[in-house]
């Protein structure tokens, strides 16, 4: 059941980025759902490389777009240009024309250029002067940004962060993977000696397994049991959305998949609670900066199974 | 608290305008004219604000309305207490209390006055469509209530909600009305205001009394018999006896309450039955001649007519017996036997003739000259009608020898008249004569065209003997009933005419229900609780039993309730059940699951818990979690699973 290909990929992306297990699961259970993925850090603690090393281990095209404030929605999608040879306008598509879109930093952008990029996401298509062109497949946008109470920012609105399936921290490294990390060899380096290990065409296949992990109706109770305390307690602002809870349910069953299961287990679920209902849930109480794993480990604790 | 302040919505509005209308309209009838335009006009205030989203009337306009509709009040009524000045003034507050909907808390407030009219109603009827109207209105009332916390739901949803929870209590609703120990009393039982003019025998007859009663038929009262029912001649009803006569009206002279028991001795064939009297405002209590036994609360006049102790002004049943061959009075005291042969002095100068005749050739003989009478009645061929001539003064003898037409009175009166002239003791006795069995529930319905009046002599040795003079010139009025003794084209009372038989039919369906609603419904007192209780096998109940079956038998109600809601969810599956117990038995060892962790997270705890079952323990885990959360599990799985469980010994 379980892909043999996914150990060796996760063991290259581990050798390159240290002591992030979790994260890097994270990051490959969402990419298997289908989802894209937010990432929100302070800058430097390999975000971008993380990017990097997914697209380079999966074998994807991969493109980087830095968003900036003057950014104009042409600079992500692409533009016509007149091409005189030939006496018509000729379109020549934008970075995100990819099949790994890094889009770094992308609340410092105006929401003009976030949106341009967001509805790509949604639609997996862009529409540009008139005419459709379908995304690459596999697509997968690792979108980066800084956190909101940093001076220059655009903070996403709610109902775009919701595109993103997941957002994941990475946070600092602890003593002993920072010392290997300083000690060891040139990351850049690394990253360019590592060779694909799967194609774009396994990686769909896999998205296919992921989607095709049973979900019994016990565990389908678990989520909703989830979703209805989120939505009756007083803790929140507003509940948990259906596509939030559809967006629960597809990272569990990637999760499910990663641990080479053909179905889901509360364990799954909880453990890609906190990616979920981070940019999700908004606690009433916004001035206490508790971080999501308690608020998600204190919704579990709130939750009986089913 | 803060939703006890939620201001009310418009649709609350609209909800509570509906219900107060609803509550108060049946009302209408039983209220003055100037209460119900008030009403009206607050209501279609209250319209307006809710349409207009105009604001609030002041707080002093309302005090000033409230005081006025409390002073309007106690001026028509002269006070505020009693029935209805009670229910005006509750309609009033009513209608000024949606005029100041400022939070939920008066929203509720309504809706709860509201349920008080709506019993405000049964203190002036109790019928069969009064309980149906009261349904629909409590069911409007419900939704109002329902509404004014969540008003969301559309109207439909609302009043399928509120019909769900009053079924829902519906089963405590006849569990505590059959089972709820009974007080003595009607279920409405509170003193009327002033007892309205109900047809019915009087205290007096005077030509045309009791031919006005053939046009209602209004029924008078019910009858079950025990046995078998007696034939229709027998069925002489004994009602109010009127010895005194001034030459035109009949009048009841008689000492209440003689004789608390029965004076006479038993004979004939006991007849048994049951009596179910309609309210007459009088205190007579009706009995198949002659009453044998007397109901509770009651005596016997010096005329054997039993007499209740309080005026008859709610439907009451009795049981009783007649005696139909007693003897009564068969030795009476002189001076009763004077007030029956009290005469005017003058008037009726032919009959008198006639009447001396027989005295001077029989004498003493009072047989004889009773024999004598009925003859002359014979003879007259006088014929019965509903609508007999008017007569001058001298009533009895225009009667007999120039119209020869009248109704039981005409007959009855000088028939009395007669023997009287003739110095035999007698005197005339109102009552009804007959009645109607109803083939769809069995009870014989007396109505008030059944009225009638008969004769009474007192004969030596035989005491007081009736005689029907109307049976002598019309049998079949005493054989069937009066419309068979009525000439034909004279007008009946509807449902009394024969010629619509499935009017008749339906008659007879819709008495049935009637009938059936007053003797469970209405009429369940402490005695018919007792009989019913003891019909399904709790005899003797007292207070105390009654309370334990109460309460066992709505808790089996609540917990059918209960199974039926959670019907759903207690479909368990038994890999749970078997987890369940596995993890309890582990808790007993100090490694306790908690209810939200997953089957492996908690195998990975308890194996460093507990290394020595780790491998035991996840073994289990991993057949749950794929039992539980698996897709088509392996026939075998459950059982090894429950094997496995059951070789568990931490």
């Amino acid at each position: 059941m379980r892909p043999p290909e996914l150990d060796a990929i996760l063991a290259d992306i581990n050798r390159i980025i240290l002591g992030k297990e979790r994260p890097i699961r994270l990051a490959l259970a969402c990419l298997l759902a289908r989802g894209h993925l937010l990432i929100e850090d302070l800058p430097g603690v390999g975000k971008t490389t993380l990017a990097h090393v997914l697209a380079r281990v999966l074998g994807l095209d991969f493109q980087r777009i830095q968003f900036t404030s003057d950014m104009l929605p042409a600079d992500i999608l692409g533009v016509s240009i007149f091409d005189r040879d030939s006496g018509s306008f000729h379109f020549h598509p934008g970075p995100i024309f990819t099949q790994l879109v890094l889009a770094d930093e992308i609340n410092r952008a105006t929401p003009k250029a976030q949106s341009a990029l967001l509805e790509a996401m949604e639609e997996r298509q862009v529409t540009a002067e008139g005419k459709t062109r379908a995304l690459p497949e596999p697509f997968f946008v690792i979108a980066t940004q800084n956190p909101a109470h940093q001076i220059g920012t655009f903070p996403l609105p709610e109902s775009q962060l919701d595109r993103f399936l997941l957002k994941i921290e990475l946070g600092y490294p602890d003593p002993a993977a920072e010392r290997e990390l300083l000690a060891g060899a040139d990351r850049r380096q690394m990253l360019a000696s590592l060779n694909p290990r799967i194609t774009p065409q396994r990686l769909v296949e896999m998205q296919d397994s992921a989607r095709g992990v049973h979900a019994s109706s016990a565990l389908i109770d678990y989520v909703q049991a989830l979703a209805a305390h989120t939505r009756t307690a007083p803790r929140w602002q507003a509940g948990l959305s259906p596509r939030a809870c559809l967006a629960l349910l597809a990272v569990a069953r990637a999760w499910a998949l990663l641990d080479g299961r053909d179905h889901v287990l509360p364990e799954d679920v909880q453990g890609v609670l906190p990616g979920v209902i981070a940019h999700r849930l908004r606690p009433i109480d916004d001035t206490a900066h508790t971080d999501v794993e308690s608020v998600a480990a204190a919704l579990i604790e709130a939750v009986p199974l089913p | 608290m803060a939703r006890a302040k939620r201001p009310v919505s418009r649709r609350q509005a609209w909800w509570l305008l509906a219900t107060a209308l609803a509550a108060s309209a049946p009302l209408t009838p039983h209220l003055p004219l100037w209460l119900t335009l008030g009403t009206a006009t607050a209501f279609a205030w209250r319209a307006a604000l809710t349409w207009r989203q105009w604001h609030l009337p002041p707080r002093w306009l309302l005090v000033i309305l409230v005081m006025a509709g409390t002073v309007g009040v106690f001026l028509q009524y002269r006070t505020i207490l009693g029935r209805t000045p009670g229910v005006a003034l509750l309609v009033v507050f009513l209608a000024l209390k949606l005029l100041e909907l400022r939070a939920a808390r008066d929203a509720v407030a309504t809706a709860l006055v509201c349920y008080f009219l709506v019993l405000g109603q049964f203190l002036f009827t109790q019928t069969i469509p009064t309980a149906m109207l009261a349904c629909i209105t409590i069911l409007i009332t419900t939704a109002t209530l329902l509404a004014a916390s969540d008003d969301r739901p559309n109207p439909r949803q609302q009043l399928g909600r509120a019909g769900l929870m009053l079924a829902q209590a519906l089963p405590f609703m006849l569990l505590l009305f059959v089972l709820f120990p009974r007080v003595q009393g009607p279920l409405w039982g509170i003193p009327q205001d002033r007892f309205s003019a109900v047809s019915g025998l009087s205290d007096t007859m005077s030509p045309g009394s009791i031919a006005q009663l053939s046009q209602s038929d209004a029924i008078a009262f019910r009858v079950r018999f025990k046995g078998d029912v007696p034939p229709q001649s027998q069925l002489y009803w004994r009602g109010p006896v009127m010895p005194s006569f001034d030459g035109r009206s009949w009048r009841v002279t008689q000492i209440l309450g003689a004789y608390p028991q029965v004076p006479y001795a038993a004979a004939g064939t006991p007849v048994d039955y049951e009596v179910t009297l309609e309210p007459h405002g009088k205190y007579w209590l009706f009995a198949l001649e002659m009453p044998g036994t007397l109901p509770p609360e009651s005596a016997l006049t010096s005329d054997y007519q039993p007499i209740a102790r309080q005026a008859v002004r709610n439907r009451i049943r009795y049981t009783q017996r007649a005696w139909p061959d007693a003897i009564a009075g068969g030795n009476e005291a002189p001076n009763m036997l004077r007030n029956a042969l009290a005469l005017p002095k003058d008037g009726n100068p032919r009959i008198r003739a006639i009447s001396a005749g027989w005295r001077a050739q029989y004498g003493d003989d009072g047989a004889a000259i009773l024999i004598a009478a009925e003859n002359l009645f014979l003879k007259q061929l006088l014929i019965y009608t509903l609508n007999p001539p008017l007569l001058g003064p001298d009533i009895v003898d225009e009667f007999l020898f120039d119209t020869k037409r009248g109704f039981c009175e005409h007959f009855a009166a000088s028939f009395v008249f007669a023997l009287r002239a003739a110095g035999v003791p007698a005197r005339v006795v109102a009552g009804y004569q007959g009645g109607e069995i109803n083939p769809v529930d069995g009870y014989l319905v007396v109505r008030q065209y059944d009225a009638h009046a008969w004769a009474e002599a007192w004969i030596a040795g035989r005491g007081w003997v009736r005689i029907d003079p109307t049976a002598i010139s019309a049998p079949s009025r005493i054989n069937s009933n009066f419309t068979a003794a009525v000439p034909a084209g004279e007008a009946l009372p509807f449902l009394a005419r024969g010629d619509l038989a499935w009017l008749r039919e339906l008659r007879y369906r819709l008495d049935a229900v009637t009938n059936g609603w007053n003797q469970w419904v209405l009429g369940y007192n402490p005695q018919r609780q007792r009989d019913f209780l003891a019909s399904v096998g709790l005899n003797e109940p007292d207070w105390r039993n009654m309370t334990a079956v109460l309460s066992v038998l709505c808790g089996m109600v609540m917990l059918g309730l209960t199974a039926w809601i959670l019907r759903n969810r207690l479909r368990v599956d038994p890999a749970l059940v078997a987890w369940r117990r596995f993890t309890a038995r582990l808790s007993r060892h100090g490694i306790a699951w908690q209810a939200w962790e997953g089957p492996l997270a908690f195998a990975q705890r308890a194996g460093m818990q507990a290394p020595v079952h780790a491998r035991a323990i996840a073994e289990i885990a991993a057949l749950y979690a794929r039992l539980r959360y698996g897709p088509a599990p392996q026939p075998g799985d459950l059982s090894q699973f429950k094997a496995k469980i059951a070789a568990f010994k931490p």
